[in-house]
């Protein structure tokens, strides 16, 4: 339901003559090379590399303008978002709702989150209605991502966090908004498309704890929205997180 | 346009089908009636959800209402649905729990009904076991504490009154009564309560101002350091004030009601309850999915410093160890101000939703 064509997809330079085909992008996960599905949520078992020992009980994000590059230089751009939703298991698969020529693709990319352009407060109906939107007072537009659980704090406590990730704002002074953004661009490499592909897409979602920042749920595990180098940290980590996976 | 055009079909087919009375009923069209979509809900959400197996009509809304208030369908004829859903309550009961015919007591507190055609999961009842709304509304009648009759009584008493076998026919083009129309009738009359004329849908709209105690309100509601409502109870960008989800808020560290957990036999979803509307809650006390907390100072105060650890608490609800978020006693009143500017005046008392 949340997959959506926004706009009409830039199609640019199709050969005639050429078959056109769907692609299929299938989002799965890991924690660091664990497969990780709604099935292993609720459980306190993952490691940091903190060392903080979690549980994911709910898992969404957003994806947008699906990219294809040509050789020579001309891209092919789905315009479009599709919310993953671990928690339900849906939406995990993305098919492109246009068809692309079939054929070898030297890069195919996608945006985690929104760009500026696409991030508006409020103009998707079925994000507000999923409950997505950030408040207006950070700025407003949607999340980019829900990653929730318990982690074991260092009072040996079941605790929860709420890693939520959106664009970065420093709300200091309410009235004087100051952002940075915090959308990326993720690049899967060179990808051969054939008739109905399916391409594999890796989330590691340890990843998010890792690298370059090492993150401590002790210190960073609520009230992370209006946290401004939490999420310049999300977003510096998250440059790690995907991976292309198998393509047939 | 085609839409206009679709409907004037339909009513002249409807037309031609009173002319033929007694001919073959497959030709009789009831008259379609669109729902009343408040402009909030048009422009920030997605529209509602109406099988179409069970399309809105003038004529099924009709016997849905009838049906509603009518307590034909309890064993002893004393109780409708409006006994334990009454308009004044938001379709709610003011009490805790509500008796059924026998006087036995359920142990949870009756839901109120509006904007259920928006609850786009079609989960209902407090721990989400029915799937759509005509499956919701079989259940009241055969519950033993509840209507405590039984299906087959309640269609043979229908079948032989004197208006309900032509109401039938009207709606569905059928005399024949059966549990399954009875339901559908009913979830159409449902449906049509829609509830999004607030204060605060009219200040969205620009037609009511906000008092500042209000406004400050809604800033501890969207303030994910202080309130953090909105993550499950909507925004201004849902105007349904609910995810529909069904969450452990901290109520107990020990359950005594499995909530979802009765229903999926997952261990992970003990304790969990659908989250309800916070439109409307002037008139729809006690709150919780028991009734425990008779008043809304007392729901803020559980998110304050009321909390109760236990496994299944949603990772939502922060600082459990301090016992909440410990607002002040100011933004206690502030946020209390704002949740009753979500109550909707217009719709309890529209004679639409009255016997």
């Amino acid at each position: 339901m949340l997959s959506i064509v926004l706009f009409s997809s830039c199609v640019e330079d199709e050969v005639p003559g050429l078959q056109n085909t769907n692609v299929s992008l299938n989002f799965k996960h890991n924690w660091d090379g664990t497969a990780v599905t709604n099935t292993d949520f609720n459980t306190i078992q993952y490691f940091t590399a903190e060392g903080d020992e979690l549980s994911i009980e709910k898992l969404r994000y957003l994806i947008s303008n699906v990219t294809f590059h040509k050789s020579n230089g001309e891209t092919i751009v789905i315009e479009g978002y599709n919310l993953v939703d671990v928690t339900n298991n849906e939406n995990v698969s993305y098919i492109t709702p246009v068809q692309i020529p079939v054929g070898t693709y030297t890069n195919v990319s996608f945006t985690f989150g929104f760009d500026n352009t696409d991030n508006v407060d409020a103009v998707y109906t079925d994000l507000n209605s999923a409950s997505w939107n950030v408040p207006m007072m950070l700025g407003g537009g949607y999340h980019f991502m829900q990653l929730e659980g318990k982690f074991i704090d260092n009072t040996a406590t079941e605790t929860g966090y709420q890693y939520h990730a959106i664009k970065a704002v420093d709300n200091t002074d309410p009235m004087n908004l100051v952002f940075q953004d915090t959308f990326f661009t993720v690049n899967l490499g060179e990808v051969i498309v054939h008739n109905n592909s399916s391409v594999d897409v890796n989330m590691n979602i340890a990843e998010w704890f890792k690298t370059p920042h090492q993150w401590d749920l002790n210190a960073l595990h609520s009230m992370l929205m209006p946290n401004f180098s939490a999420q310049v940290q999300m977003h510096e980590n998250g440059q790690n997180v995907f991976a292309l996976g198998t393509v047939n | 346009m085609k839409e206009i055009s679709y409907i004037l079909v339909l009513i002249l087919l409807l037309s031609c089908s009173k002319d033929d009375s007694g001919d073959a009923p497959d030709t009789y069209m009831p008259t379609p009636l669109a729902l009343d979509v408040p402009p909030l809900f048009v422009q920030k959400i997605l529209p509602p959800a109406i099988p179409f197996t069970n399309p809105q009509t003038v004529q099924g809304v009709a016997l849905g209402k009838k049906l509603f208030f009518d307590t034909i369908l309890s064993a002893d004829n004393t109780q409708s649905c409006a006994s334990c859903h009454a308009p004044a309550n938001a379709f709610s009961d003011a009490s805790q729990f509500s008796d059924g015919i026998d006087g036995v007591f359920g142990n949870r507190n009756s839901m109120p009904i509006f904007n259920a055609a928006f609850n786009y999961n079609e989960k209902f009842f407090w721990d989400g076991r029915s799937f759509g709304l005509e499956q919701q509304a079989l259940e009241p009648v055969k519950n033993p504490i509840e209507m405590h009759n039984t299906w087959e009584q309640a269609v043979t008493d229908l079948q032989s009154s004197a208006d309900y076998p032509n109401l039938f026919q009207s709606a569905f083009g059928t005399a024949t009564i059966t549990k399954e129309l009875v339901v559908k009738a009913i979830a159409q009359f449902e449906r049509t309560l829609i509830s999004g004329n607030s204060k605060f849908d009219k200040y969205l709209l620009g037609t009511a101002t906000l008092t500042p105690q209000e406004l400050n309100g809604f800033n501890v509601f969207m303030d994910e350091t202080k309130g953090d409502c909105f993550h499950c109870h909507g925004s201004d960008n849902n105007p349904l004030w609910t995810d529909n989800i069904f969450h452990n808020n901290g109520l107990d560290a020990v359950f005594a009601d499995l909530g979802l957990g009765e229903v999926t036999g997952d261990p992970s979803d003990n304790g969990k309850f659908k989250s309800p509307s916070l439109r409307n809650l002037a008139f729809t006390a006690p709150y919780m999915h028991d009734g425990r907390f008779n008043t809304l100072d007392e729901v803020i105060n559980h998110y304050s410093e009321g909390l109760q650890n236990s496994p299944t608490i949603d990772p939502l609800m922060k600082m459990v160890a301090q016992g909440g978020i410990q607002i002040t006693t100011q933004e206690k009143a502030d946020l209390k101000a704002f949740l009753l500017s979500l109550s909707d005046y217009e719709f309890i008392n529209n004679p639409a939703f009255q016997n």
